[in-house]
């Protein structure tokens, strides 16, 4: 594959092929949500009579953190001081949020709420559960058609408004690789070479924890992209090919030859203190997303670098990986259109992107107009990074089912880290809850 | 009841159908319509009216194809077990040690109970500053390595420590104040006898707590069954830790919510409760009516 | 009824005969030391992480003394909002106690006060609610509870669903299985004469409720309402699943808020947990008795 020229054509590769078709049914779409759009304000203009509504609208924010929340409270306050509306801003636990998200959309959800490109949004826009903001992709402008596309649902309408992504990649402190005199391994030979030569010098290679159940299936998409390349690992996400198979088997047999490197009794340890031993210069390297650097003082940052997984197949290249997009959906009856639409429109400008850059240095922003000057070195290359991708991935569990991915994908790669032994009747229970999970 | 007038009829009628309705309401028919939701396979998305029967495949999926329900009951099963051989018997012998007028027994009791007042899920918080592998204080103290949460062959019993822990307070409390009721007459008739302490406990005591130590060991099947905080605080019950309660929540509550086979694994774990509530009722009734 | 016995029970032992110090004696007092020790050990070593900086503890390992601070009490109060969440749970839990015990004294009061045959049917249909499997009920409960319209002064959702209304009628229905088993034992232990005497000066079946039965069940609402306070404090699963809005969650539920998706601090965590405990800790030291006679009322009925 050759490489793209510009980031917009990096990001172009980043759509599923379930939607990349769509673009032309997406303008068509976008003029009838332009038409629709005259219509709810109409009614907006009814609806509003309260008067109060008329200068709120409400956000369910998962960003509970006090640095993401804080970052919020900042791009809100830009709201308000821009257009003269004020946020409610609903804050619940990142993990609350996600899990109760059902019940929340079928319930009274906030009018704008917080959510992630992939599958997942796909889904909800298909039944109906959050609201078309077509109208409101007409309005912006810096989103390459790559994030365009992402923000789409089946039927062609965008149904979510990006703000920000970040990459998965494997970091390590500048500091240590000096010290020891490490070179960035290109090939998985050196990089189970470089993991012997850590071993001797008493590093442990590859940091790794899985209590929480998600940060394994980043091990595992990473070799499955390395292995049997993009398409074959997003027809397997969409349960289109067997986990059987032999392609599968080998990402687990590759995966079960680099666990000795990889830190033990990772099932009881959260990526936070896995981050830690990095930061502690204990572990040689982990592979993670961006939000890693969260972990590391400000003093710390510029010691923390990264390099993509390296080459498995030749024939498959090095070019893909996850890169999960966050960002923002409109609940489907929201109380007040007119301010929601308004709000999404502010958090897919370019002065909400602004706004971000300046005060979070663990996530990139979307918007390509955005004024990135005050990235940090590490965010700089994280962009390039992503740049330069061939394909582009949103990370397992947002690239397939939720109930396969939680409640068959994460016990399943649970056992395989405790016992790697029996691959072949792990991928044979695995592929039996498969058949009945998306048969149904 | 002749002697009630309407307006008793109407007062008595109102005291008992307010509370009945509200816990039929909020309690047995959401519990009937569980039983009714496992034969479907509801995504939990959409109106009622799209839900498809597809009658006993959840139960066939929870038997056949789904990895975590076997150990979900023996994880149910050896939590019962260890409440019962370990917990319960060490909070009833500590019932019987500070029966005794001890000084200094008041500190004792509170020190033992205070567990009781904390909420579960605050349990597992306060656990874990102690068997966090890498920053907990248990393998700081001896140097160890090992990793209480995570280790599937270990984690279970690091948490039935802290559900022990708990327990015994409860049992402690619930049995003590059985003891305390005993008639002292017994004992004294039997130590002027010449029976020893141990033998008096066993011939005499023991006999006549046994509307006690039945509700003991209802109490104690009931926690094994319900278990749920404790675990979910500390990874949701995956990994070593499955225990029904857990499995009914992430098929249910979480972002999976395949209703159908979820409601499935509560229907079994109401059908078991529902057994040893049996059991529990005509206890205490059957107590109740002496 | 053997409830009189255990009324006395935090307050003195059977009258016994005291003995000069053996041996015997010196080996329980250092048995129930280390082991009320070891059982107390988990909270002290709570309190003590959350009096440290999280910057010392890392850098020197929790088993070390120094980096003392109460900053962590300071960031917690402020990143988890305390002051709100506290006051939810007051207004969550002081209501659910009172409808709790009211109905339930009022269903106890029927099955005590009269020999009916439904009676027993209605005890067990009452106590076995309060044993459920809560998740089990849950779907049902939830699709319910979203169907179920307020009006708008009642909750700003207009809903069931996210309003304390809710989450206080469910703890209710929860709860009163339990407080109907130990207030209808405790009323069946009042002498029936009390009754026959009250119907010869013509009361109501009201005014027998309320004047003659309801005075004389003052230490067992007492015990009940201690210990059911703590026990809907505490309760986390509910709220975390019924309620929507951050800011209306009771303090128990919010205490997630620490354990942040990206960071997680122990020590910020720990002085969240002591916060959080604090008021079940008060009620406890200050109603202690109360609260030990409301368990054992439930079991040791006779």
């Amino acid at each position: 594959m050759s490489r793209p020229r510009s980031q917009a054509e990096y990001l172009a590769r980043l759509v599923p092929p379930s939607v990349a078709g769509l673009h032309r049914r997406a303008l068509l779409a976008g003029a009838a949500g332009a038409g629709a759009l005259l219509g709810t304000g109409l009614l907006a203009g009814c609806g509003t009579d309260s008067g109060a509504d008329a200068k709120t609208v409400s956000l369910g924010s998962n960003q509970s953190d006090p640095k993401p929340k804080d970052v919020i409270a900042k791009v809100m306050d830009g709201f308000k001081t821009s257009s003269g509306v004020e946020v409610a801003i609903n804050t619940v636990d990142h993990n609350t949020f996600q899990e109760n998200i059902n019940n929340y959309l079928q319930g009274k959800p906030d009018d704008v709420f917080m959510w992630f490109a992939g599958y997942r949004m796909r889904f909800f826009a298909a039944k109906g559960l959050t609201g078309d903001v077509s109208d409101v992709w007409g309005k912006l402008s810096g989103y390459s058609d790559a994030f365009k596309k992402a923000s789409t649902g089946d039927d062609g309408k965008q149904y979510f408004v990006p703000s920000s992504y970040y990459p998965w990649a494997v970091f390590y402190r500048k500091s240590v690789w000096q010290q020891h005199g490490y070179q960035v391994p290109q090939t998985l030979d050196e990089l189970t070479t470089l993991a012997g030569q850590m071993k001797k010098d008493g590093l442990v290679p590859i940091a790794f924890a899985d209590k929480d159940g998600w940060p394994a299936m980043g091990t595992f998409d990473i070799l499955n992209l390395r292995i049997n390349g993009y398409q074959f690992h997003v027809d397997l996400m969409a349960g289109k090919e067997a986990w059987t198979s032999d392609k599968v088997k080998t990402v687990f047999d590759t995966w079960a030859g680099l666990l000795p490197i990889h830190q033990p009794d990772a099932l009881g340890r959260t990526w936070q203190e896995a981050a830690q031993s990095v930061q502690q210069k204990k572990s040689g390297m982990y592979l993670l997303g961006l939000f890693v650097a969260q972990q590391f003082g400000d003093d710390e940052q510029d010691d923390l670098d990264f390099f993509t997984f390296p080459e498995i197949d030749s024939t498959v290249g090095a070019k893909a990986l996850d890169a999960p997009i966050d960002g923002y959906m409109m609940a489907r009856k929201p109380k007040s259109p007119a301010n929601a639409r308004k709000l999404l429109e502010w958090v897919g400008s370019k002065d909400a992107a602004d706004i971000t850059v300046k005060n979070d240095p663990s996530t990139l922003v979307a918007n390509t107009g955005a004024d990135t000057s005050g990235y940090t070195a590490l965010q700089r290359k994280a962009a390039e990074l992503v740049g330069s991708a061939t394909e582009i991935a949103q990370f397992l569990d947002r690239d397939t089912r939720p109930d396969f991915a939680s409640t068959v994908i994460i016990p399943a790669f649970q056992q395989f880290i405790k016992d790697p032994k029996d691959i072949g009747g792990l991928l044979t229970s695995i592929e039996n809850q498969k058949k009945s999970i998306f048969t149904s | 009841m002749r002697l009630l007038s309407r307006t008793d009829r109407v007062v008595l009628t109102l005291m008992v159908l307010v509370p009945l309705l509200l816990v039929v309401g909020l309690v047995w028919l959401p519990a009937l319509a569980t039983v009714l939701l496992s034969g479907t396979d509801w995504d939990g998305i959409g109106p009622l009216g799209e839900i498809d029967w597809v009658g006993w495949k959840n139960y066939d999926d929870v038997l056949n194809i789904y990895p975590p329900f076997v150990p979900a009951i023996q994880h149910n099963l050896l939590w019962l077990a260890a409440l019962f051989v370990v917990a319960t018997p060490f909070g009833m012998l500590l019932a019987v040690l500070l029966d005794k007028e001890l000084r200094g027994g008041r500190f004792y009791q509170t020190a033992l109970y205070l567990p009781v007042v904390l909420s579960l899920a605050l349990i597992g918080f306060i656990w874990q500053l102690i068997y966090s592998r890498d920053q907990g204080l248990l393998n700081a103290v001896l140097g160890s390595n090992v990793d209480w949460y995570g280790d599937s062959n270990v984690n279970i019993w690091a948490v039935l420590v802290a559900a022990g822990w708990r327990h015994v307070g409860y049992i402690m409390l619930l049995y003590l104040a059985g003891l305390k009721g005993v008639d002292p007459s017994l004992r004294e008739a039997a130590a002027v006898d010449g029976s020893s302490e141990t033998s008096t406990f066993f011939r005499v005591v023991f006999p006549v707590m046994r509307p006690i130590n039945i509700i003991v060991l209802v109490v104690t099947v009931i926690e094994s069954l319900r278990a749920f905080d404790l675990v979910w605080v500390i990874n949701k019950g995956r990994n070593g830790l499955e225990l029904l309660s857990a499995l009914v929540t992430s098929n249910v509550v979480g972002e999976a919510s395949r209703i159908g086979f979820g409601s499935a694994l509560a229907t079994i774990m109401l059908v078991v409760s529902l057994v040893f509530i049996t059991v529990y009722l005509a206890t205490v009734m059957r107590e109740g009516q002496r | 009824m053997t409830a009189t016995s255990t009324r006395e029970l935090a307050t003195a032992a059977p009258a016994g005969h005291r003995r000069a110090p053996r041996p015997a004696r010196v080996v329980l007092h250092l048995f129930l030391g280390t082991v009320a020790i070891g059982w107390l050990f988990p909270i002290l070593w709570a309190v003590l992480t959350s009096l440290r900086s999280y910057r010392y503890t890392a850098a020197n390992g929790y088993v070390s003394l120094g980096g003392w601070t109460l900053d962590n009490y300071v960031t917690a109060w402020r990143t988890a909002e305390f002051g709100k969440h506290f006051l939810n749970s007051v207004y969550i839990t002081v209501p659910a106690v009172l409808l709790t015990l009211f109905l339930a004294s009022c269903v106890a009061f029927v099955i005590a006060r009269f020999s009916w045959k439904v009676n027993l049917a209605l005890l067990g249909l009452f106590t076995a609610a309060n044993l459920l499997p809560q998740q089990a009920l849950l779907i049902p409960l939830f699709r319910m509870f979203t169907e179920i319209p307020l009006p708008a002064w009642m909750s700003d959702s207009e809903l069931l669903y996210d309003s304390y209304w809710g989450l206080i009628l469910v703890n209710v229905a929860f709860q009163c299985g339990f407080c109907v088993f130990v207030l209808s034992n405790y009323m069946k232990a009042l002498p029936h004469e009390l009754y026959e005497a009250a119907m010869v000066d013509g009361a109501s079946i009201w005014r027998q409720y309320w004047q003659v039965t309801m005075p004389l069940c003052r230490p067992a609402l007492a015990a009940l309402a201690t210990l059911e306070v703590t026990w809907i404090y505490n309760e986390f699963f509910w709220a975390t699943v019924l309620m929507r809005t951050g800011d209306k969650f009771p303090v128990t539920s919010s205490l997630n808020n620490l354990r942040g998706e990206f960071f997680t601090d122990n020590n910020l965590v720990s002085a969240g947990s002591v916060l959080v405990a604090i008021p079940t800790l008060v009620i406890f030291f200050l109603l202690q008795k109360q609260f030990v006679r409301g368990l054992t009322l439930g079991a040791s009925k006779g």
